[in-house]
């Protein structure tokens, strides 16, 4: 079992034949995701590895394919647009990995995806997989395995260093989801903790979140009222300085808000393990999942 | 991106705001020239992107042109937190009836633009947020309609009782918030919006922070742009498509994504060293961008030990490891490398290192622990 995405996922990848958008859906083929179509403005009627059907519009792959989620590779100054025509076409699930959309131009997306019934993954993250069943967007699968840990994070790499420690040690995941950087995403921690304590198929929860904003600390509260699954959680960025952003749009501790201490403070508060390290992540969950 | 304040003025005298007169100089002849012009007395004030700059001594009141032209002198070529003054702004000190504040930041929990207004202006807003958060008022706007006459009226009868002065104050809300949307700002500020003793509501002081992601279609905001007022070593990052930013510590950090770096950092930190710096060299890191990378970390003589931490997803381990190849061919690399990486084309990366006489770590925390140690040794 897993959360957003499954066997019954059937991908169109916005921007296949671009040169990070072709790359990835090879990679999402040869992981085994069902990659139903792809859409290039210009390019409908083209084959994509001898295999995928490309259009014009995600309407027309929608209408030809059945294609229930998307993808998003489009460049940072088209990809709004091509989440406003996911939406349009009836997609629920739209994962943007393209970085650098104006964060003004996220305040006008987010109402009209939620308005039209879709859910947004992203801007300006790895997209996410459920180990053996459907990988949407960049995580490395062969660092991941099928189980049952849920791992949710604002990260990329960081995530995958988290990942690649829980496989080595025989911990697989259900799903791994990489909510991305920006300081206005479609999908939060409190929306990932609320699917992996629904999922059946999730014992245990990991959750990788940075300085920046109060996600993390309003997921704290969240999850000492609504999670009855263990929550084990890390989060980057003890180190920063105030006032300068860290890499990620988000990552930015204004004036002495949304520093580390404080996240970690209201995680712990709520019940909530939190790592020193990284390499935390086994024997916390050990513990915690031979307990529940 | 930090604009000035004297651009930040120009950008909102722009959307009708009234801002009192007065301009930039870059000599101490030019401030008084201005001084002259404007006549009667003049504030003098540093030009740079911190914070605080009245504390420290950056701010100034000058009664007579050569005055202002000894005080510019003195602030001219000051460091403020470590940042050199170039410019400073010369304009005539206001009679000051009443302080009040007047800001919009997007929201992250809300995933809107907020106005937030406070009676008590002139100073730091997170103090009053802190310390007296009666004291302050917002609305979220939706940004379909832009920030209606009504909002803005509410939020204009929460600093001034009088309709004269509401009625200007909430004009000024509605032009900040169209001047906050064409700049692509992330931040406007007025602090202090004032009101003068004959009745008028003024900007005394303009803060506008842009987006960095709205530069590329907004040419004319990205030229404002002042390379000298940041830090080189963060220019040249940046104009190779990295982002440094420099700390204290001893242990350079090169690491591909933020989190990570983020987690380094901090992991440097749990072993007991300091880090240097933060730097990510991005996804599909380039050889050409780790030469830079490295360029930048030795050019810290704080610097005792390196660090590299590499997870390759997109990043091809053997990318990275080219880098540090070609880097060792064009400078000397003075100082301990301690290098590791794991993921996408490791085992080609272990011999190319390899053949050049490094060796290269899996484990994260093994790597760290040696970088700390390598630190302390040296220094």
């Amino acid at each position: 079992m897993s959360i957003f995405v499954n066997r019954q996922t059937r991908l169109v990848i916005q921007g296949i034949t671009g040169r990070d958008g072709s790359f990835h859906a090879k990679q999402m083929l040869e992981y085994g995701s069902a990659v139903v179509a792809g859409v290039t403005p210009g390019r409908g009627g083209q084959t994509f590895e001898g295999k995928v059907p490309v259009f014009d519009t995600v309407a027309d792959a929608v209408q030809a394919t059945g294609a229930n989620a998307s993808v998003v590779y489009v460049p940072a100054r088209f990809a709004a647009d091509a989440i406003y025509e996911a939406a349009d076409a009836g997609i629920r699930l739209i994962v943007c990995i393209t970085e650098g959309i104006p964060v003004l131009d996220m305040t006008r997306v987010l109402p009209y995806v939620r308005e039209r019934g879709g859910r947004l993954i992203g801007p300006n993250c790895p997209g996410l997989i459920s180990p053996g069943e459907c990988k949407a967007g960049i995580i490395p699968g062969q660092i991941c395995r099928p189980g049952r840990i849920g791992v949710v994070s604002r990260s990329g790499t960081l995530t995958y260093e988290i990942i690649h420690q829980l496989t080595r040690h025989d911990l697989g995941q259900s799903t791994c989801v990489g909510i991305g950087g920006d300081p206005i995403i479609g999908t939060n921690f409190i929306d990932c903790l609320a699917a992996f304590q629904a999922d059946p198929g999730t014992d245990a929860i990991v959750m990788i979140g940075e300085i920046g904003g109060t996600d993390e600390q309003e997921a704290a509260r969240y999850a000492a009222q609504q999670v009855r699954k263990p929550v084990v959680s890390f989060i980057a960025g003890q180190t920063a300085p105030p006032g300068r952003r860290m890499g990620h749009a988000g990552a930015i501790i204004s004036g002495s808000s949304g520093t580390a201490a404080e996240k970690m403070s209201a995680l712990k508060a709520a019940g909530v393990a939190v790592m020193q390290r990284p390499a935390d992540v086994v024997p916390l969950l050990r513990e915690r999942v031979g307990r529940a | 991106m930090n604009l000035h304040e004297f651009q930040a003025r120009a950008l909102l005298k722009q959307a009708g705001i009234p801002v009192p007169d007065g301009e930039v100089a870059r000599t101490a002849d030019d401030a008084a020239r201005i001084a002259e012009r404007l006549g009667g007395p003049v504030v003098v004030k540093a030009q740079v992107h911190a914070g605080g700059r009245g504390k420290a001594g950056g701010v100034k009141l000058a009664q007579t042109p050569a005055e202002a032209r000894e005080l510019a002198q003195q602030i001219l070529g000051m460091t403020i937190k470590g940042l050199r003054v170039n410019q400073v702004l010369v304009a005539p000190a206001a009679e000051i009836a009443s302080e009040s504040y007047v800001g919009i930041v997007v929201d992250r929990s809300s995933q809107r633009a907020v106005l937030m207004v406070s009676p008590a202006g002139g100073v730091d807003i997170e103090e009053v947020a802190a310390t007296s958060p009666e004291k302050i008022f917002r609305v979220g706007v939706d940004p379909r309609y832009g920030l209606l006459p009504h909002q803005a009226a509410a939020m204009a009868f929460r600093l001034y009782r009088t309709v004269e002065l509401a009625r200007q104050a909430a004009t000024i809300m509605r032009q900040l918030y169209d001047a906050f949307v064409s700049a692509g700002a992330s931040l406007a500020e007025i602090n202090p919006l004032i009101t003068t003793p004959g009745g008028q509501v003024v900007a005394l002081d303009a803060k506008l922070v842009v987006d960095d992601n709205e530069l590329e279609r907004r040419p004319e905001i990205a030229a404002l742009r002042d390379t000298e007022a940041e830090a080189p070593a963060e220019v040249q990052a940046r104009e190779a498509g990295l982002t440094y930013i420099k700390l204290d510590g001893k242990v350079g950090c090169c690491v591909n994504g933020a989190g990570l770096a983020m987690a380094t950092m901090d992991l440097v930190k749990y072993y007991g060293g300091e880090p240097a710096n933060f730097l990510d060299i991005g996804g599909s890191s380039n050889p050409q961008k780790v030469v830079t990378a490295l360029q930048i970390i030795t050019a810290d003589p704080n610097v005792k030990s390196i660090l590299f931490n590499i997870f390759g997803g997109i990043t091809r381990c053997d990318d990275v490891a080219n880098g540090i190849v070609t880097a060792t061919t064009q400078f000397k690399l003075d100082r301990p490398l301690v290098i590791r990486l794991t993921g996408t084309n490791e085992e080609l990366a272990v011999k190319i290192l390899k053949d050049v006489g490094f060796s290269a770590l899996t484990d994260m925390d093994e790597a760290v622990r040696r970088a700390v140690e390598l630190a302390r040794e040296a220094a």
